[in-house]
């Protein structure tokens, strides 16, 4: 999985090879600070003849050059880290939105709306900066380690001992804490989620709360939860501040016991085994270690909390699309005819139920079928299989006499054009969202200009009857849609919606509940425009609404994933069951007759 | 939901009004009722820095006393070197524990203040009119949870004691560093000074480019949040390739922004650490000099712990920008928490409560045990005299009118009463103000002008939670809560027995289709009952109201969203709930409506048409039409 995410830092791979190199120039430089200071107190001050202000300049001087060397090393490492963990974020955001793009809709199913923008932005985000950490600290802290190691066994091997346990010690005892505080704190932050759902719940669910007055339940439950919380979380930052005092007494007995130690070695060898500068050199030292063990420390817990973020985005990247083209992909559809061949259909591979059973259903090029059902009876479903939205499980559906499993998936949904249930608008002109209907396989395409793609758009938004309303807008069709199309009504974005489909000239058109929000006058005027306008397209239309049905050449009635009846309006009258209830339910006696949607 | 929504765009940083008082503010809730153990913890840091700074004296003491007269003198170390280092460990050692124990305080100041601050913030909101939350987003909301509150743990477990311990240290090392050498400490200033403009500066550029990273940040989440929300759209036009492009344009904007931001933010680490070790440098040789010269009694020993505290001086002054920093930055979030705190809450004047009733001598009069019975206790200010008025659910709107904001009126005049029993249906297009009328019956919204009277009692006279618990309430949007079905259906009184429980869901239809799940109803529902169909989570919520067993109804849109057949089983639940109380529906479907004693039909906030059904369809007006609307083909 790691590796996955790292095969992500293509053109960035020179910086973050260059970038660790620097920063252990960096440790370099500064570990020979100390141990320039301890030449400049043995061999200036404490020279021979009461000090040498020569050596004590040279030795001085070089001192600043390893300083100004290391402040070099640490800005390029900070530039080319930057570009690293940045170059990174981009490549992998690039990287899952391109993706994604070729993911179908089960694929999109999977992983949610939430799921997908989350792993675009957060996920993305902490990647970076646990890269950016890990490029410029990982390398650093371990290196300052042991370089500060290796200098202390220089000047004195025995004292270097000392630190070597005490280095044993530490990381022992913080690794332990490590283990045991990531367990209290994944404990934790499930009941912090719990918190935060119900402060959700409350908030969405208001007008309950107040309607059967239960405020204090409420704050009841949330005082409940927040006191368990704060027990878990008390819990847990109680582990961790053990760490400090452990560290500091760790330093100080090693320091202080270097003290000893070394003021002896110093006095009984006579300055041979040890001198006062050295001491001073490996004092520096042993504060540099138990530092940087904490930064590893650090570090590595940095990393595991964008482990999980790390996961979610492999999860994305290794995901492979449902739907591919194939090989030898057929680009032209003969004509808008359409037959379900023992279709059988399910989301899931391992489920038990088919969502949809054994479907045989011919319809003829121009014809206009409506589907009628209740929720869940799979209208949606059967319709999704035309366009390859989802693939069959069993079975076949062919389009213009073939499967449409070899046509280009282009071509196909260029000629088989879908107007979703749940339809957005994006942000941008009338015109520029219906554009979006204007084939990218056309000839023309690069030289449309735009008094021709208006053209375009004003005749779909005549046919969908939303010409007179675009018409009376002060901007007309350059009037900016917001982002969801939150400034037009619903049955405004509904009719767009399916202008949009009507801009790529179609031989089938699939309307999936569209006009739920379009009063009965104008939707029976769609209806109308279409029988007239495009006699040659296969019209299907999902609706709850009968009276949005009844008038199709043919009316398919589904029920529990099966086909219960086809027919006109009367033979269903006559002959079906569940066609007659739902015709009752919604006339006469039972009409639904609340004006949703009026503009 | 209607009324003004105020969102504050995402990646634009609010500036804060009166950052002063706001600060004041802060400070007196972090320290309230807790100033002992401020003190405490102030008093620790200060002994820890003092056996810190002590630590680091004793390589003065190390070098001139024991090792430089060693090797002067006789050749052997002083015989009070051991009790030195005793001496010190004891000090330091004291030290620990002074810092651990402030540790220890702080977990648990920090844990109760933000507990403090949630339980006090969730119950102001509990008691906000619904108001509040038409013109507030709910996703603003719950980021003052998330968010917001965060706010308090690092200014009260990192900020406050950061600034107290840098400050302390600042002055316990300065004295020292003094103590040792006056000219050599004065050097440090000057060097020291130099650090914090070049920081200042570099921090100021990298500042810059944040901002832009910010903006560009907020670019390419909104172009993805757009995008994954519309993919299947996407998917159906053909249109990846578009979606692509336009995603690399604003991706890479980002991309070099980010990296300008981090660039210049890097750089303050580096610089930080080399302009204090060339700083080391400096005052070593100048030190050194002064060492050998002897000038004013400087030794050795003692520049090696001159050293050593220079090193951590500059520290804690770079750590009092940072502290300062996030506390400005934090501000923005106690601003909000503060503006939540400060909503007006629902104001309630209201006195008539509602009792338990039992007919006594003379007439009704209150009783302590349940009875069945109800009735509203009304004490009359001029007479001094307490009268009981039986609840049965008559309800008269007397010319009332009614606005969300003042510029736009949403009822216009509005008269219809209903006696106990009654069934009345309100019918009209969307924005008609249907929802409008039943939500001033339970004074979720205050009315204007006019009178809403309930069992002939003012209902601002009425206490408004003794208001809502006789009125039961079944919503388009069911909102069930986390917890099991029985938890649920429970919430409508929260003392019912299971076999309560299990009646109210049999009245409701609810009780054939709970069997079924896994556990029955012990079956936990999470995510507002994402486990249930809709048609299940409404049946539900009809258990839910039956359980209550309010005089009064309201059934809004309660089957809007349900296909046909599900609705027939809705339905029946809902019929055998109407039964014998007083029921307001807003319909949907003329069989709800059409037994109704009375129907309204609401047109742009006013009643135009009133009477049964057959009188309605005998005028041949407004409810004509929308009743044969549908016949149009």
């Amino acid at each position: 999985m790691i590796r996955k995410i790292l095969s992500y830092v293509k053109e960035y791979k020179a910086a973050s090879i260059v970038t660790p190199c620097f920063m252990i120039l960096e440790v370099i430089m500064e570990m020979i600070v100390p141990y320039l200071m301890g030449i400049l107190v043995d061999d200036g001050i404490n020279a021979e003849g009461g000090g040498n202000l020569g050596v004590i300049l040279l030795v001085g001087g070089f001192m600043i050059v390893a300083a100004l060397v290391g402040l070099f090393a640490g800005i390029m490492g900070g530039k080319y880290g930057a570009k690293a963990s940045t170059g990174l974020a981009k490549n992998l955001r690039q990287g899952m939105f391109e993706k994604i793009q070729t993911f179908s809709f089960s694929n999109i199913d999977r992983f949610s709306t939430a799921g997908l923008v989350t792993r675009l932005t957060t996920d993305v985000t902490n990647v970076q900066n646990a890269y950016q950490m890990a490029l410029r600290m990982c390398m650093r802290a371990p290196a300052s380690l042991v370089i500060a190691l290796v200098m202390s066994f220089i000047i004195s091997p025995k004292i270097a001992l000392i630190y070597l346990g005490a280095t044993v010690f530490l990381a022992i005892v913080l690794s332990i804490l490590i283990s045991k505080t990531t367990k209290v704190f994944s404990q934790a932050f499930p009941k912090y989620d719990e918190l935060n759902a119900s402060v959700q719940e409350n908030v969405s669910g208001i007008r309950v709360v107040k309607a059967f007055v239960r405020e204090d339940h409420e704050v009841k439950k949330f005082k409940k939860a927040s006191a368990a919380i704060r027990k878990i979380f008390t819990k847990a930052e109680l582990l961790i501040s053990i760490n400090n005092p452990v560290m500091n007494i760790t330093s100080y007995t090693c320091i202080l016991l270097v003290s000893w130690v070394g003021a002896n070695m110093i006095v009984n060898s006579g300055q041979t085994e040890l001198q006062t500068g050295d001491l001073i050199s490996l004092l520096s030292y042993c504060m540099s270690i138990l530092f940087s063990l904490m930064m590893v420390s650090m570090v590595f817990v940095m990393m595991t909390m964008s482990l999980a973020s790390m996961r979610r985005i492999g999860e994305v990247l290794s995901e492979e699309p449902d739907i591919t083209n194939p090989e030898n992909p057929v680009m032209e559809i003969p004509d808008g005819s359409i037959s379900f061949n023992g279709v059988s259909f399910k989301y899931d591979k391992q489920a038990q139920e088919n969502i949809l059973d054994d479907i045989n259903v011919s319809i003829k090029a121009g014809e206009t079928v409506g589907i009628i059902g209740g929720t869940g009876s799979g209208k949606t479903t059967l319709v999704s299989l035309i366009s390859r939205l989802y693939d069959v499980s069993d079975g076949s559906v062919l389009v213009g006499g073939r499967d449409v499993r070899e046509y280009d998936i282009e071509t196909l949904r260029d000629e088989v054009s879908v107007v979703l249930q749940k339809n957005v608008l994006f942000s941008g002109s009338i015109t520029e969202n219906l554009s979006w209907g204007i084939r990218r396989s056309r000839p023309d395409r690069d030289t449309l200009t735009d008094e021709q793609i208006l053209e375009e758009c004003k005749r779909a938004c005549k046919l969908a009857c939303i010409d007179d309303f675009v018409d009376s807008l002060p901007d007309g069709y350059n009037t900016r849609i917001e982002q969801g199309g939150t400034n037009v009504s619903g049955g405004q974005k509904q009719r767009l919606c399916i202008a949009r489909a009507l801009v790529k000239k179609p031989k089938i058109l699939v309307l999936d509940d569209s006009t739920s929000a379009v009063d009965t006058a104008t939707d029976a005027a769609i209806r109308n425009a279409f029988a007239n306008e495009i006699p040659d397209t296969t019209k299907i239309i999902i609706s709850q609404r009968i009276m949005s049905v009844c008038h199709a050449d043919r009316i398919i009635v589904m029920d529990d994933g099966r086909v219960s009846g086809i027919g006109t309006h009367d033979e269903l009258l006559k002959n079906n069951e569940i066609y007659k209830d739902i015709y009752e339910s919604q006339t006469g006696a039972d009409a639904d007759f609340d004006e949703r949607g009026k503009d | 939901m209607p009324g003004p929504m105020n969102r504050v765009p995402r990646g634009v940083k609010p500036t804060v009004e009166n950052p002063g008082k706001i600060f004041l503010r802060l400070m007196k809730l972090v320290f309230k009722g807790n100033m002992l153990k401020w003190i405490f913890i102030a008093v620790c840091i200060f002994l820890s820095v003092q056996a810190t700074v002590q630590g680091m004296l004793f390589t003065q003491t190390l070098i001139d006393k024991h090792i430089t007269p060693a090797l002067n003198g006789g050749g052997s170390l002083s015989e009070t070197l051991p009790a030195d280092i005793l001496r010190v460990a004891l000090i330091l050692a004291g030290g620990f524990l002074a810092a651990y124990l402030q540790q220890l305080v702080q977990v648990f100041l920090t844990q109760g203040t933000m507990q403090r601050i949630r339980d006090r913030m969730f119950e102001h909101m509990e008691s906000l009119p619904i108001r509040y939350f038409d013109s507030h987003s709910h996703g603003d909301i719950m980021s003052m949870y998330t968010n917001d509150v965060d706010t308090f743990r690092q200014m009260v477990s990192m900020s406050i004691p950061q600034l107290v311990n840098s400050i302390i240290t600042i002055v316990s090392v300065l004295i020292s560093m003094i103590f040792l050498n006056g000219w050599l400490t004065l050097l440090s200033i000057f060097l020291i000074g130099i650090m914090i403009l070049i920081t200042k500066k570099v921090s100021g550029l990298s500042g810059k480019y944040f901002v832009k990273q910010q903006k560009d940040l907020g670019a390419v989440n909104g172009y993805i949040e757009e995008m994954m929300t519309g993919q299947k759209v996407v998917k159906v036009f053909c249109h990846e390739e578009e979606s692509i492009k336009g995603f690399k344009a604003l991706n890479d904007g980002l991309c070099d922004s980010a990296y300008n931001a981090n660039r210049y933010a890097n750089l303050i680490g580096p610089i930080n650490m080399q302009m204090s070790n060339v700083n080391y440098v400096i005052i070593a040789v100048v030190g050194a000099a002064l060492a050998m010269g002897g000038v004013g009694g400087f030794t050795l020993g003692g520049l090696a712990s001159f050293l050593t505290l220079n090193k951590s001086f500059s520290m804690p002054i770079n750590q009092i920008s940072m502290q300062f920093a996030s506390v400005i930055m934090s501000l923005a979030g106690a601003d909000r928490i503060f503006k939540l705190l400060d909503e007006q809450s629902e104001t309630d004047d209201g006195y008539v409560t509602l009792v338990n009733a039992r007919e006594g001598a003379n007439g009704l009069e209150e009783s302590e045990e349940r009875t069945g019975r109800w009735a509203w206790k009304h004490f009359h200010k001029a007479s001094g005299e307490t009268d009981y008025v039986e609840l049965k659910g008559d309800v008269v709107f007397d010319g009332v009118d009614f606005s969300y904001v003042p510029e736009k009126q949403i009822l216009f005049d509005v008269k219809l009463f209903a006696k106990p029993g009654q069934k009345i249906a309100f019918v009209g297009s969307t924005g008609a103000g249907k929802t409008t009328i039943t939500n001033l019956i339970n004074r979720f919204y205050d009315i204007q002008d006019g009178k809403i009277r309930y069992d002939g009692i003012n209902i601002n006279k009425i206490k408004k939670n003794d208001l809502r618990h006789s009125l039961g309430i079944v919503l388009q949007d069911t909102h069930l809560f986390t917890g099991t079905v029985a938890d649920n259906i429970r919430y409508g009184k929260l003392d019912a027995t299971d076999e309560e429980v299990i009646a109210a869901a049999k009245l409701a239809n609810a009780h054939n289709f709970i069997k079924k799940l896994p556990k029955g109803y012990d079956t936990q529902l999470t995510g507002d009952g994402a486990n249930l169909s809709q048609g299940q989570r409404q049946l539900l919520s009809i258990a839910r109201a039956a359980i209550a067993d309010p005089p009064v109804l309201i059934l809004d849109e309660a089957t809007s969203s349900i296909d046909t057949r599900t609705e027939k089983i809705v339905q029946r639940g809902m019929d055998s709930l109407m039964k014998g109380r007083t029921t307001f529906v807003i319909a949907h479907r003329l069989s709800t409506v059409q037994n109704s004693d009375c129907i309204m039909v609401l047109e742009q906030g006013r009643i135009v048409e009133r009477g049964t059904h057959d009188e309605l369809i005998e005028q041949k007006g407004r409810y004509y039409k929308l009743y044969t609307g549908n016949s149009i083909a």
